[in-house]
């Protein structure tokens, strides 16, 4: 009783800081913070800390910053979602089809979810359920998606999507665009979900050791396919935004974005090998590849050498990572 | 004796003298905040079988570790035939002559025998190229020498672990070893493989191969050791011929308590039968029936491969069974998965800890409560302040040694490892429990507190299965023993009736 006690004035004693953030993240934090500074010293007039640079970074994240969240999910697990931007091609087409043949933004809107619902739900069915290597499986649906979009949109951009949809790429509340706002809720949301639920407990222990949390008697096909799940839907958001802005799908859009979402969960301090890491640590990580595009802009690196400086952060970041796990 | 160091091996063999090969003097060794190695010395005569006993944490891997290149010392002198000999790396360290056959293989399975055993050094033509033809006939002529017969051109990963070791072996000898270590080569065998490993240790012997064996199977030392001495808590206990060390005195050294200390029987009444399996068959267990009651532990027991964890595997419903029914309290349960034998009030404590037992990288305090968190939710939500009165009083209660409940089971010992996962099944508060090995790989003193906790289990009325290929465990803390031999009940003993040779019989075949 007495140790008891003790164990938990412990604690209780540490301070919020430290609760909110890990070792990891307090690195990953200072690494924001110092190029938040070196960005601001270096660019031209005090541009950079500006409010409307700051918003217009969120802003630029903010399709990413939600996607990679999703990710952050699956890779826990164990696993991988390559298909993230195929996913939001495919959920912005079907969107503004179904606005254009029915007139009714609402009903697109929950298209586009159901889209990004129902690829999740095929490649967790694929990966849970019939043991498909999460590589392979999102590869597969990497391609054939991107494929069923240029199908159904015949290769070419899809106009308008409704005043409903364009809210949430082009509105405001309370002075704060509104894809600003859905990020940070998701996150908000992805963060509860991982630190305050069964669910989020599952999805570690699964990452730890699958057959462990099997055999301690969780449904582990289910909360397996629901990390796909998740990060079909959060595609699927992510499109809503892009749609929104652009008022038209892209047929093309979304390449490449599976990469930005990885980068943005690595950067964060997640392992890819699964069990740990954190949606706060994606959320750094998001941050990081937002002020580091905006800063080289700002600084005016060529945008050709702005693909290798990324390249080399990442790198960096890994190297990070696996220097942490050698000692 | 203290100048024979001295004097180079040729002239101290004419002496007459014990040809000593090799000579640790007074090894320390510390990690941060712990004193691994405490002043040891170790001497190895040429051609001996010379065991290194020890609880885990005594400081045996660490002194092989030294030896064979992987850790490096803090002070101390490693003299081989009485030259100092420079250990800084592994590679220096076979220079010397030293290798070590770990525990966990190193073989690429993917390769077959041959490149394994020639990996980075393979025989090469015009520089550069690979020449198979020399590889195949060196790796052939190393066969034959051992008497091993296998093929040389088959990826190892179709080999059993006996044959795998074989190929270490092999490969350890083509690298001029005359220092062989060890790791706890019999745990993963079977009967027959180690008869087998045994005449190959005596083969090697007579070769004039000294061998550092570390077993913790006190029942084989006798068979196959020359000499042993024991390491505790990284001192230096005692060496002396195995002809002069009986078991109790073994453990006694190891433990530094006597021998009736370790396994505590907690005597209690016995009631109904609670739990019954009948018919049990999968393709590995051909009939499979007994009952368990409360109160009792029933030990189930046999050779490995009899079927035992297979018997588990089925009856917590991960192995599909193709016949056989369960009975708890005399009522027919169906189990078809380990969430449904947990909703029927079973627990099983897995023989294999590390990927089945815990996830290494979650807290005590997740790994406790992962069976059962529905308790301790509000909605969804797991809530922190039920958990943690929940775990802390397990944390007393097992008396499990963890700086904090946040702490990742990975960093534990390995007998707080099993207090944890243990834990985890008490929590679920289960009326049938089946351990198996519970008490594999963790150290004396902690085997004593796990004994205890099973007889408190027990007096609370609920029915324990106990796997153990221990016959002295099971023959000290079982109520009654259940023999398998190849997936079939041989005998059932009741405690009154056991003796060793009696359960050796049915585990036989009866």
């Amino acid at each position: 009783m007495n140790m008891a006690h003790k164990q938990g004035t412990v604690d209780e004693g540490m301070s919020v800081w430290k609760k909110l953030l890990s070792q990891r993240e307090i690195g990953v934090f200072f690494a924001l913070v110092i190029m938040v500074a070196l960005v601001t010293v270096f660019s031209e007039g005090g541009t950079f800390m500006t409010g409307s640079n700051i918003i217009n970074i969120l802003q630029s994240v903010s399709t990413n910053g939600i996607i990679a969240i999703g990710m952050t999910f699956v890779i826990l697990t164990g696993g991988i979602d390559l298909s993230v931007g195929s996913t939001l091609a495919l959920s912005g087409a079907f969107a503004a089809l179904t606005y254009n043949s029915t007139g009714s933004s609402g009903l697109a809107f929950l298209v586009c979810l159901a889209t990004g619902l129902v690829v999740g739900l095929f490649n967790g069915i694929m990966v849970a359920r019939f043991n498909v290597p999460p590589f392979i499986q999102t590869l597969v649906t990497m391609t054939a998606a991107r494929g069923i979009t240029f199908i159904v949109t015949n290769g070419t951009p899809v106009g308008r999507v409704g005043a409903f949809i364009t809210f949430f790429g082009r509105g405001t509340l309370l002075g704060v665009p509104v894809p600003i706002v859905l990020m940070l809720l998701a996150f908000v949301v992805g963060w509860f979900l991982l630190t305050q639920t069964t669910l989020g407990r599952y999805t570690y222990a699964i990452g730890g050791s699958e057959e462990c949390t099997k055999l301690s008697g969780v449904n582990v096909p289910y909360y397996k396919a629901l990390a796909y799940v998740i990060a079909g839907l959060t595609a699927s958001i992510g499109s809503l935004i892009l749609i929104a802005r652009l008022n038209s799908a892209q047929p093309s859009m979304g390449d490449k974005f599976e990469m930005d979402a990885i980068a943005a969960v690595v950067i964060g301090g997640t392992s890819l090998a699964g069990g740990s890491g954190t949606i706060i640590g994606t959320f750094i990580g998001t941050l990081i590849l937002g002020v580091l595009m905006n800063g080289m802009n700002m600084l005016g690196v060529d945008s050709f050498a702005q693909y290798v400086v990324k390249g080399g952060v990442i790198l960096f970041a890994v190297l990070l990572e696996t220097r942490k796990k050698g000692r | 004796m203290p100048h024979a160091a001295g004097l180079p091996p040729r002239e101290r063999r004419k002496a007459g003298m014990n040809d000593t090969i090799l000579r640790m003097e007074h090894i320390s060794k510390s990690y941060p905040g712990v004193r691994a190695l405490d002043d040891v010395s170790f001497e190895l005569r040429r051609g001996e079988v010379h065991a290194l006993l020890g609880e885990n944490g005594a400081g045996k891997s660490t002194l092989v570790k030294i030896l064979s290149g992987v850790v490096e010392r803090d002070s101390g002198d490693i003299l081989i035939d009485g030259a100092p000999a420079a250990i800084a790396d592994v590679n220096s360290a076979r220079a010397c002559g030293v290798s070590i056959i770990h525990q966990e293989l190193n073989l690429v399975v993917g390769m077959n025998a041959a490149e394994n055993i020639f990996l980075g050094r393979e025989p090469k033509l015009f520089g550069n190229v690979i020449d198979k033809k020399t590889m195949y006939h060196r790796a052939g002529e190393l066969m034959d020498m051992l008497g091993f017969s296998m093929d040389l051109k088959k990826p190892v990963i179709n080999f059993s672990v006996a044959t795998r070791q074989m190929v270490e072996i092999a490969k350890a000898l083509s690298l001029n070893a005359n220092i062989l270590i060890m790791d706890e080569p019999t745990a993963p065998l079977t009967g027959v493989e180690i008869r087998d490993l045994f005449d190959l240790i005596r083969s090697l012997k007579a070769r004039g191969i000294s061998i550092i064996y570390i077993s913790h199977r006190l029942e084989e030392i006798p068979e196959i050791c020359d000499r042993a001495t024991v390491l505790r808590d990284g001192r230096y206990i005692g060496t002396d011929d195995v002809k002069n060390l009986d078991r109790a005195t073994i453990i006694t050294m190891m433990a530094g308590r006597v021998l009736k200390d370790l396994f505590p029987k907690t005597e209690v009444p016995i009631g109904e039968t609670l739990f019954e399996v009948k018919g049990l068959r999968t393709p590995l267990l051909k009939d499979v029936s007994f009952s368990v009651k409360r109160g009792e532990i029933v030990a189930l027991t046999g050779l490995i491969g009899a079927g035992r964890t297979e018997t588990a595997r089925a009856i917590f419903g991960i192995d599909p069974i193709q016949a056989g029914k369960l009975f708890i309290s005399g009522r027919e349960v169906a189990i078809r998965s380990p969430a449904e034998a947990i909703r029927n009030g079973i627990g099983f404590l897995t023989e294999d800890r590390k990927d089945q037992g815990f996830v290494p990288l979650m807290s005590v305090k997740e790994n406790i409560t992962l069976p059962n968190l529905k308790p301790l939710q509000k909605s969804t939500v797991v809530s922190s302040r039920r958990e943690k009165a929940v775990v802390n009083k397990h944390v007393a209660d097992l008396r499990i040694k963890t700086p904090s409940t946040k702490q990742s089971v990975k960093f534990l010992s390995g007998g707080n490892q099993q207090k944890v996962v243990l834990a985890k099944w008490l929590n679920l508060d289960p009326d049938i429990i089946i351990m198996d090995e519970p008490t594999r790989g963790i150290d004396v003193g902690a085997k004593a507190e796990i004994y205890t906790i099973m007889g408190e289990i027990a007096r609370r009325g609920k029915a324990v299965v106990m796997i153990s290929s221990e016959m002295e465990e099971v023959i000290a803390i079982a109520d009654r023993a259940v023999v398998l031999f190849e997936g079939k009940v041989t005998g059932e003993v009741r405690r009154r009736d056991f003796n060793q040779e009696l359960l050796m019989h049915y585990a036989m075949g009866g």
